[in-house]
């Protein structure tokens, strides 16, 4: 029956991830914590299979395969959940640069603009337009 | 207060409104942007279209009618070609108001003037074209549930009582279009605006408008599936 707790606990930790804005540094860092923690992990189930198994049986899991399963389920979860977030945060970079694209292009058209209106203007001829 | 205004002024001598800038996002709009742009350009001497990454020719015929056409590289969404067309209008020397007008038809001149005409008259910062405060608007049930949600969730969340959300047409004060800073790329930026422009406290109406459903916007609108992608869009950033 724990199982069932430590699931709903992670797929709440996944809504309130979603929910919160990313802070930069100590995202990564825990990210990389967890990187580390799952290499532990992964090594000594390999090492000691059994090992699995009993930590299942301890909090509720039929098998040490059912349990990995469950846990994959979650990682996967949190997977989707951060890219999210990064594409969230990347496309408004894109939105940035691109809008900072299209107004320095401007400026620099109605520059020209304003420098040939100039120069008509010295010519004589009226330049269309105005008030 | 009376938005019922009479017809509203068209100017006979052939000159054009010069405080006033039109903001146009454009999007793949080639078949009736140059009539929109050339309409607009009677009546109004500085008209602004972003061109939102069109494959279809559209800023160049923009371009063509008479428009000062803005190019986005890539394609961003009409939020994020209305915050670049405001970004650069509300620079523009001698500019005393913006308004936002949609690329395809769907509104009407004479309500652009009429709107202006009421907010010069009334000192208002903001006015907002409403469908919903006369019959004129023939919306079929489905795009009325869609629009009737929209103005809920953007009341709820601005605390404003307006009676049309997602109306492109709006009238925006320079002082007011300072203090627009659109985040939302695609559509959720109609709520986000109301937002952003209800936070500056500034005084604001509604003036009835009248939506034409051509053929055309209706084969292009807003269908249900995008009610569905602004809600989620409002929800999580």
């Amino acid at each position: 029956m724990l199982i069932k707790i430590i699931l709903v606990v992670g797929i709440i930790i996944i809504g309130v991830l979603l929910a919160r804005p990313a802070s930069g540094d100590r995202h990564l860092a825990l990210r990389r914590l967890f990187m580390v923690f799952l290499v532990a992990v992964a090594i000594v189930a390999v090492l000691l299979p059994n090992w699995l198994t009993s930590l299942a049986h301890l909090i509720g899991v039929g098998r040490g395969t059912d349990l990995l399963l469950y846990v994959l389920v979650i990682a996967f979860l949190v997977f989707v959940s951060t890219t999210y977030r990064r594409n969230v945060l990347l496309d408004r970079k894109i939105t940035l640069l691109t809008r900072a694209v299209t107004l320095a292009e401007a400026r620099a058209e109605d520059a020209e603009r304003s420098a040939l209106g100039a120069e008509q203007e010295s010519d004589g001829s009226e330049p269309s337009g105005g008030a | 207060m009376d938005v019922m205004s009479s017809a509203a002024p068209f100017r006979q001598d052939g000159s054009t409104i010069g405080d006033v800038c039109i903001v146009v996002p454009l999007y793949n709009e080639a078949p009736v942007i140059g009539g929109v742009i050339a309409q607009l350009r009677k009546h109004f001497a500085h008209v602004v279209c972003v061109d939102d990454g069109s494959h279809d020719g559209s800023g160049a015929i923009a371009e063509r009618a008479g428009a000062r056409v803005l190019r986005h590289p890539v394609n961003l969404g009409q939020g994020a070609a209305l915050q670049t067309g405001i970004s650069y209008a509300r620079d523009i020397s001698g500019i005393a108001y913006l308004v936002t007008f949609d690329a395809d038809g769907q509104h009407r001149i004479e309500d652009v003037l009429g709107m202006l005409e009421l907010a010069r008259a009334s000192d208002l910062a903001i006015v907002f074209g409403s469908r919903f405060l006369d019959n004129r608007t023939k919306a079929g049930w489905a795009k009325r549930i869609v629009l009737k949600t929209a103005v809920w969730v953007t009341n709820k969340t601005t605390g404003l009582r307006l009676s049309d959300a997602h109306n492109g047409l709006r009238v925006i004060r320079a002082d007011a279009a300072r203090k627009v800073n659109l985040v939302q790329d695609r559509m959720a930026h109609a709520t986000e605006i109301v937002l952003q422009l209800s936070r500056t406290r500034l005084p604001w109406g509604e003036y009835p408008v009248e939506v034409l459903y051509t053929e055309y916007s209706r084969a292009k609108g807003q269908s249900l599936w995008n009610s569905i992608n602004i809600l989620v869009d409002l929800l999580i950033r």
